[in-house]
């Protein structure tokens, strides 16, 4: 710990050495604080609109926070959200391959279930299992992706907000209508490798000067097959392709966004997700095809509404139900009634109060109060039918100058655990404090250090409790503690060749107690949870963005990502000590570029993920090699019969490399995609 | 454009510098480590087979040889670089007739005939969720979960494959209860363990008994619920484990007396894996409960002549402290040494002990994930 905060000071000290002293300059600009996070400079040639700055960090924020966000996030091939946060530092994407294939994200090593998602504004956890998949959030209606270390830099938001280790926060596109319009719609098709056919609608009404209505709705079907190939140096090497990874997935969203008095807004949404998707297994040898297949349906119901009714006083609400079915289905696996055929049901019912009240114009106090329920009920034998009822509380103080920012929090957190048969878990109380802070340490705006710790736990899921044979209902919450120290630098030009520079850089270091482990129990087929696991995370995380101005009107953006980090098991007495933790690697990075010329665009981005292990003992049977693709696009804007349309071709893995991210589920070789997308 | 075409250039060469970070992916030679050789008596060493977890394809084999005290970690995969993704996906049981060697690789729906000297691949036999071998009359009798190939259809019944060892094929097949387990032959009759493990709470309570003539079920001999282990001892008495529910009703030890077939005893005693060599019967009971969320390990020794459950453990209370998880076990009929072995937390490499019929500890030798199967190998084996 000592030594990396040493490195971390150095570093510091040595940036603003290392970087060319110019940003004395620009005190005089502005960085906008408020909601929109980034910065963007609009250029106007003509009628296409450039961006041609980029600054993918909050520079005031005392927790690190990397945004994609508009047209950025249209750069990077992304079909899904989970496509587009690996360029994020820090991330590991865990990838069981193709459309279909379940996609995780791993922050800063502390495991999935430390991250919880938001879309807009609200979290859509899975208290069965912990995990979102984000492949089934499609870009096609996202805004913005937004990654907080730590939370979101707002002592102003839910409760829930403030209780995960890393938060990420979804946010679909906001009604937008040109002048003299009241309504705007936007038509988009996709379709290439894979059988993709993807064409999707969005659609927005202005119905009043307050109030606005956005609707969209989205149908993804992909046979998913795809070659992959396996092969040893002087031995084996055979190529195959992928079977029953097939999905066909209708997303729909009915939002109503108002304007409520001064400052006030509120917004409604509906939100539907139905899917059947095979699930194509892992290969090994002799068994390349699986007939497991699962369907899910996902519902919620959605309200918010800020308002402030007193003077320097501020208030969310936000109330949610939601309701998730999901089915398995494993022809293979034969009981006496027939295929193995569970049906799991969930239902959340989740409510948030949040009041802010400024007692000076530099000291902010909140209190966020959430209550939410949730029960799984499912067709399996011995299940207990649980309850789980969680009361969280947040009580934060913002003190905030010009040149210095604190947060603190305490968060506490009652969790009553029901069943209606067999053992329950016990109910847990849990307090976490919560620090962090941003120091402006020149006379210019654009550089700020800040420094956090955080207090985080995991409840147990319910599967971790509850699953038959499985479960343990002794388990402990899972804790992780995090320090983090780092700096942001951002600077721009009005002209020549370099336009713009953007720097973020952060050391952290985290632990994990009590992790939640699967070990076997009697025999192979039997496994329980255990809390037993300990680990300990140092990393580095390094981000640039460049933007030039080339001659002959090209503009170029580059960005550069780094991690490095060491995640090794600490569990006292175990036979792996001093080991890396699975699939964490020690280097992995991204680069992007693109450059854009009148109305084309063209687009590069590569992916480097270093030599990992796929289980617990690093040993060369476990080494996995390192991976890394190519992935180029090109695109054109323009109007088509006074239409605004865009039209792109992309090719993902470029060199088609054949790689593995999830061991035994192999990853697609070079694919392509094209799409169209017209507005009205 | 000519800054533009610098700049791609720059990109281009940039990403080959990386490109160089992936090296070539050789096969995964074999690993030796040298033990205290012991004497090869008719016995001239075994084969371990490690299951590896399901999914991730780590099922390997390893060798121990008497006479060099030579011990080699992953002999499949340097014997065989062209099987593809190499031995597969949990390694369930093994077994040597006459000169070859079998390995029934459960999640690979694979039987693996090798030579049993050079283990080099011979053939591969399809039978799905293949489980346990066992040998007669020049045939190979391979229990499985799922008859979907061989007895059609949507049938819960798993079956047993008949496998002539000279041709390496499969000639005939038999339905069984649902999810067969370990099989021994008495006489002309195959026993067969069914457990019903995919339909919780309906176990199988029987033990299918098979013609080895007509390849027919005689009769099923009602024994206990969700039975697993089987073996023969030199008596005519077959002891089977039931696995029990995991909740109520614990796991136990029977025998059957196979003149009869009939249940002849029941000891209460919990038995995870059992071998039985001259008239000892070795027991490993590693008991898990769901109640206490915790393991109740025992080594208890039967003596088969008496049927009596001796007082005392087979391991000292040294050896046993340090096995995590004991799972796999066989004794030299010969030298009466003990081979058991320690899968840790299943997801790492394990153990195995050599204990003299003493008590003391010969070695202990790192193997793969989970060791778990044994296969001696015999002088006539190799020589025939």
């Amino acid at each position: 710990m000592g030594l990396w905060v040493r490195v971390g000071i150095l570093l510091l000290i040595a940036l603003p050495t290392i970087l060319p002293a110019t940003y004395a300059q620009n005190t005089t600009k502005k960085t906008s604080t408020e909601e929109p996070l980034d910065t963007l400079k609009v250029y106007t040639i003509g009628e296409v609109v450039v961006t041609a700055s980029r600054h993918r960090f909050n520079v005031e924020s005392p927790m690190p926070a990397q945004i994609l966000s508009g047209a950025e996030l249209q750069k990077l091939n992304s079909f899904s959200v989970a496509d587009a946060i690996r360029y994020f530092s820090g991330v590991q994407l865990k990838d069981y391959g193709g459309i279909g294939g379940i996609k995780t994200i791993n922050v800063r090593s502390l495991g999935s279930a430390h991250t919880a998602v938001f879309y807009d504004g609200m979290s859509v956890g899975n208290a069965q299992n912990g995990q979102v998949d984000l492949g089934r959030y499609s870009l096609d209606n996202i805004e913005a992706i937004e990654l907080y270390n730590g939370h979101k830099s707002s002592i102003f938001q839910p409760a829930r907000g403030f209780f995960s280790s890393n938060t990420l926060f979804l946010r679909s596109k906001t009604p937008y209508f040109s002048e003299g319009k009241n309504f705007h719609i936007k038509t988009t098709f996709k379709t290439g490798s894979f059988g993709l056919v993807n064409p999707s609608v969005l659609y927005q009404q202005k119905l009043t000067s307050k109030l606005a209505l956005s609707a969209s709705s989205e149908w993804v079907k992909a046979h998913g097959r795809y070659e992959y190939r396996y092969r040893k140096d002087g031995g084996y090497d055979t190529t195959a392709v992928r079977q029953n990874g097939d999905i066909t997935a209708l997303r729909t969203e009915l939002t109503l966004h108002a304007k409520v008095g001064e400052a006030g807004r509120a917004t409604l949404k509906a939100y539907s997700y139905d899917s059947e998707r095979g699930l194509p297994g892992a290969i090994v040898a002799n068994r390349f095809s699986h007939t497991q297949r699962q369907w899910d349906r996902n519902l919620f119901v959605h309200g918010s509404l800020h308002k402030s009714f007193l003077k320097n006083h501020d208030l969310l609400a936000n109330i949610k139900f939601s309701r998730d079915y999901s089915r398995y289905l494993d022809p293979d696996y034969k009981t006496d009634k027939g295929a193995l055929d569970n049906k799991y049901y969930q239902n959340e019912l989740y409510a948030s109060l949040v009041n802010q009240v400024s007692i000076y114009e530099w000291w902010n106090i909140s209190l966020a109060t959430d209550f939410s329920m949730n029960t799984l009920d499912a067709n399996l034998y011995r299940f207990p039918y649980p309850t789980r009822y969680s009361y969280l509380g947040a009580l934060s103080s913002q003190i905030k100058w010009e040149r210095l920012d604190i947060q603190a929090s305490i968060l506490g957190g009652y969790i009553d655990e029901q069943v209606k048969y067999y053992q329950q878990g016990d109910s847990r109380k849990v307090f976490c404090p919560v620090v962090a802070a941003s120091v402006q340490p020149f006379n210019t705006k654009h550089f700020r250090i800040r420094a956090f710790y955080k207090e985080s736990f995991r409840m147990p899921t319910f599967n971790d409790l509850y699953y038959t044979f499985v479960g343990n209902s002794s388990l402990r919450p899972e804790y992780t503690t995090q320090y983090n120290m780092g700096a942001t630098w951002i600077h721009n030009e009005s002209t020549g060749l370099l336009r713009s520079v953007s720097m973020q850089a952060d050391v952290y270091y985290n632990r994990v107690k009590d992790k939640i482990v699967a070990m076997p129990s009697s025999n192979l087929f039997r496994w329980t949870m255990m809390n037993i696991g300990e680990v300990e995370v140092k990393g580095l995380e390094a981000n640039t963005n460049l933007g030039f101005r080339l001659p002959a009107k090209v503009f170029l953006d580059l960005g550069l990502s780094y991690t490095n980090q060491k995640a090794i098991d600490i569990t006292q007495g175990g036979t792996t000590y001093g080991h890396k933790i699975p699939y964490t690697p020690i280097h992995s990075g991204t680069l992007t570029a693109s450059a854009q010329w009148n109305s084309l665009q063209l687009n590069y981005s590569f992916i480097y993920t270093g030599e990992r292990y796929s289980q617990k003992a690093n040993i060369p049977v476990n080494y996995v090699q390192p991976w890394y693709t190519h992935d180029m696009a090109l695109a054109w804007e323009g109007k088509v019969l006074r239409l605004p349309v865009r039209a792109g071709i992309e090719v993902n893995n470029l060199m088609n490399q054949y790689y593995d991210v999830v061991l035994n589920f192999p990853m697609p070789g070079r694919s392509s995609r094209f799409n169209l997308s017209i507005n009205f | 454009m000519k800054t533009m075409y610098r700049l791609w250039v720059v990109l281009a060469m940039l990403s080959t510098a990386l490109t160089g970070c992936r090296d070539d992916d050789p096969t995964i030679p074999e690993e030796k480590e040298q033990l205290p050789p012991q004497t090869a008596t008719v016995v001239e060493g075994f084969y371990l087979l490690n299951e590896g977890n399901m999914n991730m394809n780590k099922a390997s084999l390893d060798y121990y040889d008497y006479a060099t005290g030579s011990y080699r970690r992953n002999v499949y995969g340097q014997a065989n670089p062209e099987a593809t993704l190499g031995l597969g996906d949990v390694g369930n049981d093994i077994g040597i007739y006459g000169s070859k060697l079998y390995a029934v690789i459960n999640s690979s729906n694979k039987v693996e005939v090798m030579d049993a000297a050079t283990s080099k691949r011979l053939r591969v036999i399809d039978v799905k969720n293949c489980r346990y071998v066992t040998f007669a009359n020049g045939k190979a009798y391979v229990s499985a979960y799922d008859g979907e190939a061989q007895i059609g259809g949507v049938s819960p019944n798993g079956f047993i494959a008949e496998i002539d060892t000279a041709s390496m094929s499969i000639t005939r097949t038999v339905m069984v209860g649902r999810q067969p387990e370990e099989m021994a032959v008495v006489g002309n009759k195959l026993y067969v363990a069914n457990s019903g493990g995919y339909s919780p709470p309906n176990y199988e309570r029987t033990i299918s008994v098979i013609d080895l003539n007509t390849f027919t079920k005689i009769k099923d001999i009602d024994v206990a619920i969700n039975l697993h282990r089987l073996k023969a001892d030199a008596y005519g008495n077959l002891y089977v484990s039931s696995r029990g529910d995991y909740f109520e009703n614990p796991s136990k030890l029977l025998v059957i007396d196979t003149h009869t077939d009939a249940v002849k005893k029941t000891y209460d005693i919990a038995c995870g894996n059992l071998t039985i060599a001259g008239d000892s019967v070795y027991i490993i009971g590693s008991e898990f409960s769901y109640s206490t969320f915790d393991w109740n390990i025992n080594y208890s020794i039967i003596n088969a002549k008496t049927e009596t459950l001796l007082s005392e453990n087979f391991l000292s209370k040294s050896i046993s402290d340090a096995i995590k998880m004991p799972y796999g076990i066989a004794v030299d009929p010969y030298s009466r040494n003990i081979f058991i072995t320690d899968a840790g937390d299943y997801v790492s490499p394990g153990k195995l002990y050599c204990v003299d019929k003493n008590g003391s500890i010969k070695f202990t030798v790192t193997t793969g994930d989970i060791p778990a199967h044994f296969a001696f190998v015999y002088k006539t084996t190799i020589v025939q």
